[in-house]
C-alpha cells in the first residue's frame, strides 16, 4: 500500500541521498520525494511517498531511524494528517474558447494562472494527489505540453479528534465540484500572473 | 554546509590566538585519536594524506603506525584488532585507489558489526568534483556499507567529527565509520581542545530492557517445552557470554550459536548443540526445526542460518532480542521483540525468572526432560564426523590436531571457504574473542591480515590464521607486515589445490563441472614464507601432520604451515541453499 513517510534529517550535504539510498538498496521505488527546511534551519523535513507491504516499509522506517543524522521518522499514513502537492502545468490553450474552458477548470479547482502567452498558459495547482491528478486528466484533452510536480508534503493534523472525517469533508467541499466557485472566472485573482504570484 | 559543530556537538572553543600558532588539521586529527585511546593505526600513505603522515612521524612515540602492503589488509587488520580487543580499530589510507582498496574491509566490518574507523585522504576541496588525480567520491562509494561517513569540509569540524565517529562506531550495534579528509583540511589550522561529556541525541537511543516485555518473555521461556537459545555475534559485542552461560545453566536451555557467535558459549558445554545453519550440526538444526520457542539473541536470521525462511523453525514462537531495531522483524516476525543490549536483556530476564521462585524454575526444567532426550538422541544419531585416510591428510583432522596441540587456547582467525567451516566445526572454543572470521560478507583474504591485527593486541597468545590456498593468495603479501613488526602469527594453509567450497558446490549441484576452481599452479608456500623471512614447513602425509604443526606452532616468529590435504573433501552436514533441515545432507 501507499505510505507517506515524514523524516527530519540534518540539513547537510549527502544526507538526503543516504535516505534515498535505503530505498534503492531494497529495490523500492520512491513515488515522490520532497525536502525543505523546518523551523530550525539546521534540520530539514523530507517527505517520501512509496509503495510497499507494511512490513518492508516498517523495515525502511527502522533503517532510516538508525541513520546518525536522522532525528525522527514517522510513517504518517495511519495518522490524521494533511497531504498536499503542487503542479505547474503548461497547457496549449490559445486565446478563445479553449482558454475559457481552461480558466473555468482553474476556477473550479482553485488553481491559478501564473504565466500566459499567445500559445498557452502555465497553471499552478495544488491539493492532494488525487485532486492534482484529476485536474491534469481534465486538462489533458485540451493539450498539456509539459508539467512538473513537487511531490507530496505532509503535516500532522492539529486535532486528532475525528480528523479523518474533517479531511474527507474538506475534500468534498473543494473537489471535484466546488459550488461556491461560481463567480466570474475571468476575474483576476490577487495572485494573478501579472501580480507576480 | 553547516558546521558539524552546530548540529549535535558543542563547538570547540576558539581562543583568540595567532592562527599560525594553532595546530594543523593533521595534528588535530592525531591529538583527537590519542584522546580516543588509539595506540595503533594500520595504513598506507599517499599524496592526499601526506600532512597526516608527517604528523604521525612526529607522534610516533604515541601512536604506532603499521605499514601494510595493500589497503584491504589495513582494514582487515583494524577489524582483527577490534574483534580481538573489543576496542575500535583504525585504518588510514589515501584518496582514490587507497579508498577503493579499503572498501572490501569496510563492507566486511559493516556486515559483521565490527567497530572500526577508516580515515581516507581526499583531494583538496577546490578539486573535489573535477576528476582530479586520485579522486573518487569516497563518501558516495562507501555510503551503503558504513554506519556513517563524514566528509570534513572545515578544519574546525575535524575534532568533533573524530570524537563522534569513535562514539558512533562502538555504540549500539557497532560498525565502520569513514572519515574523508581533504588534503587542504589536514593542512588548515584551528584550535583544538579535548571535548568532554558530549551527548549525541541522534545516536544515543539505547534503552534499558522494557520490563513488560521482559516479563512476557520470561513467562514464555519458563513455559516453553522445546526452547532453543539461538545466539550470535551480539553476545560477543555486548560482552554477554557470562550472562548467557548463567542464564542457560539456570534453566538448562540448549544453546546453538551462529558462525559469528561460536565463541559466545563454550562449545564443549553439555548445553551446547554447536553451530546451526547451512553447515551446522544435525542436532542444532533438528532442534530448531522442532522447537516451540526460539530465543534469538544478537542474531539477524541470516539466510545461511535459516535456509528457506518460510520453513525455518516452523513450530516456534520467536523472542528476538537485539540492540538494533532494524534487525528485528527483518526476516522473521517475532512474537516478542526486545530492543536491548544482549547482556542487559539476559540479566533482566534471569532476574525476572528468579522472581518466579525455585519451585517454578524446577518445574520448568523438569518439564523439558523429554526435549533433552530428543536432543541427546539427535546428537548421538548424527555427530560431526569424518572418515580417516591412510594416504592423505583429512582437513578435519588438521583442525582436531591444532586443537590438541594448542590445548584449545589458540585465537583462531579464518579466511572464507571450506577450511572456515571445518575450523568452526572441529575447534571447540572455551572463551569469548577466541574466534575471528568473515561471516556476513564472506571476504576471502580476510584471515591473514585479521590475524596480524589480532596478534597485536594479544601479544602473548597463539594466533593462528587458518586459511585456504585460495584466500591466502589474496592477501599473502601481508606476511611482510607481520615480519616487519614481529607479529608472530601462525598461518595454517589448508592446501587442497582447489577453491574448495566452490568445487564442492560444483560437485554436488553442477554435476562435477569443475569450472575455474583449479589452483594447482600456486607458489611453493614454504619457499614463499622463506622469501619473506618467515619459517615455512609442509606436511603432505598423515604421519607428518602432528610434527609439522608442532614445529610451526613452536616457532618464535611468523610461521607458515602448508598442510596439503585431501583434494576433494566436502563439508558436511550441508543444507543446500534455500532448503531446510529436511534437506540436510549429512554425508557424501
Amino acid at each position: 500500500m501507499r505510505h507517506t513517510l515524514s523524516i527530519v534529517v540534518a540539513d547537510q550535504p549527502g544526507e538526503l541521498s543516504r535516505i534515498v539510498g535505503l530505498f534503492s538498496a531494497r529495490g523500492f521505488n520512491i513515488e515522490t520525494v520532497s525536502a525543505g527546511e523546518t523551523p530550525d534551519p539546521k534540520w530539514s523535513r523530507v517527505t517520501i511517498v512509496t509503495r510497499g507491504d507494511d512490513r518492508t516499509v516498517e523495515q525502511i522506517v527502522k533503517q532510516c531511524q538508525r541513520l546518525a543524522r536522522v532525528r525522527e521518522v514517522q510513517d504518517v499514513t495511519m495518522q490524521p494528517h494533511i497531504e498536499r502537492e503542487m503542479a505547474l502545468i503548461d497547457v496549449a490553450a490559445k486565446p478563445g474558447a479553449t482558454r475559457q474552458e481552461v480558466l473555468s477548470l482553474v476556477a473550479v479547482f482553485r488553481a491559478k494562472v501564473v504565466d500566459i502567452s499567445e500559445s498557452g498558459m502555465i497553471i499552478e495547482a495544488s491539493g492532494n494527489k488525487d485532486k492534482v491528478e484529476a485536474f491534469i486528466e481534465l486538462l489533458r484533452p485540451i493539450g498539456i505540453r509539459d508539467y512538473t510536480r513537487t511531490g507530496c508534503i505532509a503535516i500532522g493534523r492539529l486535532s486528532r479528534v475525528d480528523s479523518s472525517r474533517a479531511a474527507t469533508e474538506e475534500e468534498e467541499l473543494s473537489w471535484p465540484v466546488d459550488e461556491r466557485a461560481t463567480g466570474d472566472v475571468n476575474k483576476p485573482s490577487p495572485s494573478h500572473p501579472f501580480s507576480t504570484g | 554546509m553547516i558546521a558539524q559543530a552546530q548540529l549535535a556537538i558543542p563547538p570547540a572553543t576558539m581562543p583568540q590566538s595567532d592562527v599560525l600558532t594553532q595546530p594543523r588539521g593533521a595534528e588535530i586529527l592525531i591529538q583527537a585519536l590519542v584522546h580516543e585511546g588509539v595506540d595503533a593505526i594500520f595504513g598506507y600513505p599517499g599524496g592526499a594524506v601526506l600532512h597526516i603522515y608527517d604528523e604521525l612521524w612526529r607522534a610516533r612515540n604515541r601512536i604506532t603506525h603499521y605499514l601494510v602492503r595493500h589497503e584491504q589488509g589495513a582494514v582487515h587488520m583494524a577489524e582483527g584488532y577490534a574483534r580481538a580487543s573489543g576496542r575500535v580499530g583504525v585504518a588510514l589510507v589515501t584518496s582514490g585507489p587507497g579508498a577503493t582498496n579499503a572498501v572490501t574491509g569496510i563492507a566486511n566490518a559493516y556486515m559483521d558489526s565490527t567497530p572500526i574507523v577508516v580515515i581516507t585522504g581526499q583531494v583538496p576541496i577546490p578539486l573535489i568534483g573535477t576528476d582530479a588525480f586520485q579522486e573518487v567520491d569516497t563518501i558516495g562509494i562507501t555510503r551503503s556499507c558504513v554506519k556513517h561517513n563524514y566528509l570534513v569540509r572545515d578544519v574546525r569540524d575535524l575534532a568533533p567529527v573524530v570524537h563522534e565517529a569513535f562514539h558512533l562506531a562502538r555504540t549500539g550495534r557497532p560498525g565502520p565509520i569513514v572519515i574523508d579528509i581533504p588534503k587542504d583540511v589536514s593542512a588548515a589550522r584551528a584550535s583544538y581542545s579535548r571535548l568532554k561529556n558530549i551527548s549525541y541525541p541522534c545516536i544515543d537511543r539505547r534503552s534499558s530492557p522494557d520490563p513488560h516485555v521482559v516479563a512476557r518473555a520470561a513467562a514464555a521461556i519458563v513455559q516453553a517445552r522445546r526452547p532453543v537459545l539461538y545466539v550470535g555475534g551480539g553476545i560477543l559485542n555486548s560482552g554477554a557470554a557470562p550472562a548467557l552461560l548463567a542464564f542457560a545453566e539456570r534453566l538448562q536451555l540448549p544453546v546453538t550459536p551462529t558462525l559469528m557467535g561460536l565463541d559466545g558459549f563454550p562449545s564443549a558445554h553439555p548445553l551446547c548443540l554447536n553451530m546451526l545453519g547451512m553447515h551446522g550440526t544435525y542436532a542444532a538444526n533438528m532442534a530448531v526445526a522442532e522447537s516451540d520457542l526460539l530465543i534469538a539473541i544478537g542474531v539477524r536470521f541470516d539466510d545461511r542460518v535459516t535456509g528457506k525462511l518460510a520453513t525455518f523453525a516452523p513450530q516456534a514462537r520467536v523472542i528476538h532480542i537485539d540492540i538494533d531495531p532494524a534487525n528485528v522483524g527483518k526476516n522473521r516476525a517475532p512474537q516478542i521483540s526486545l530492543i536491548a543490549d544482549a547482556r542487559d536483556a539476559l540479566c533482566a530476564l534471569l532476574e525476572k525468572i528468579e522472581s518466579f521462585g525455585q519451585a517454578r524454575i524446577d518445574e520448568s526444567v523438569s518439564g523439558r526432560a523429554a526435549w533433552w532426550e530428543r536432543l541427546r538422541a539427535w546428537q548421538q544419531e548424527q555427530p560431526l564426523r569424518f572418515s580417516g585416510a591412510a594416504d592423505h591428510i583429512k582437513p578435519q583432522s588438521v583442525i582436531r590436531e591444532l586443537h590438541r596441540l594448542t590445548k584449545g587456547n589458540a585465537l583462531l582467525v579464518t579466511d572464507v571457504g571450506q577450511h572456515q567451516m571445518w575450523a568452526a566445526q572441529f575447534y571447540p572454543f572455551q572463551k569469548s574473542r577466541q574466534w575471528i572470521t568473515s561471516g556476513g560478507l564472506g571476504a576471502m583474504g580476510f584471515g591473514l591480515p585479521a590475524a596480524i591485527g589480532a596478534q597485536l593486541v594479544r601479544r602473548d597468545e597463539v594466533v593462528v590464521a587458518v586459511v585456504g590456498d585460495g584466500g591466502f593468495q589474496m592477501t599473502n603479501q601481508e606476511l611482510a607486515t607481520a615480519m616487519q613488526y614481529d607479529l608472530p602469527i601462525k598461518v595454517l594453509i589448508m592446501n587442497n589445490g582447489y577453491l574448495g567450497m566452490v568445487r564442492q558446490w560444483q560437485e554436488m549441484f553442477y554435476e562435477r563441472a569443475y569450472s575455474e576452481v583449479d589452483l594447482t599452479v600456486s607458489p611453493d608456500f614454504v619457499k614463499l614464507a622463506e622469501a619473506y623471512g618467515a619459517f615455512g614447513v609442509r606436511a603432505t602425509r598423515p604421519e607428518e601432520l602432528s610434527d609439522v604443526l608442532a614445529a610451526g606452532l613452536a616457532h618464535k616468529g611468523v610461521a607458515v604451515m602448508d598442510i596439503v590435504v585431501s583434494k576433494e573433501e566436502n563439508v558436511f552436514p550441508i543444507i543446500p541453499a534455500g532448503g531446510n533441515s529436511r534437506d540436510m545432507i549429512t554425508e557424501g
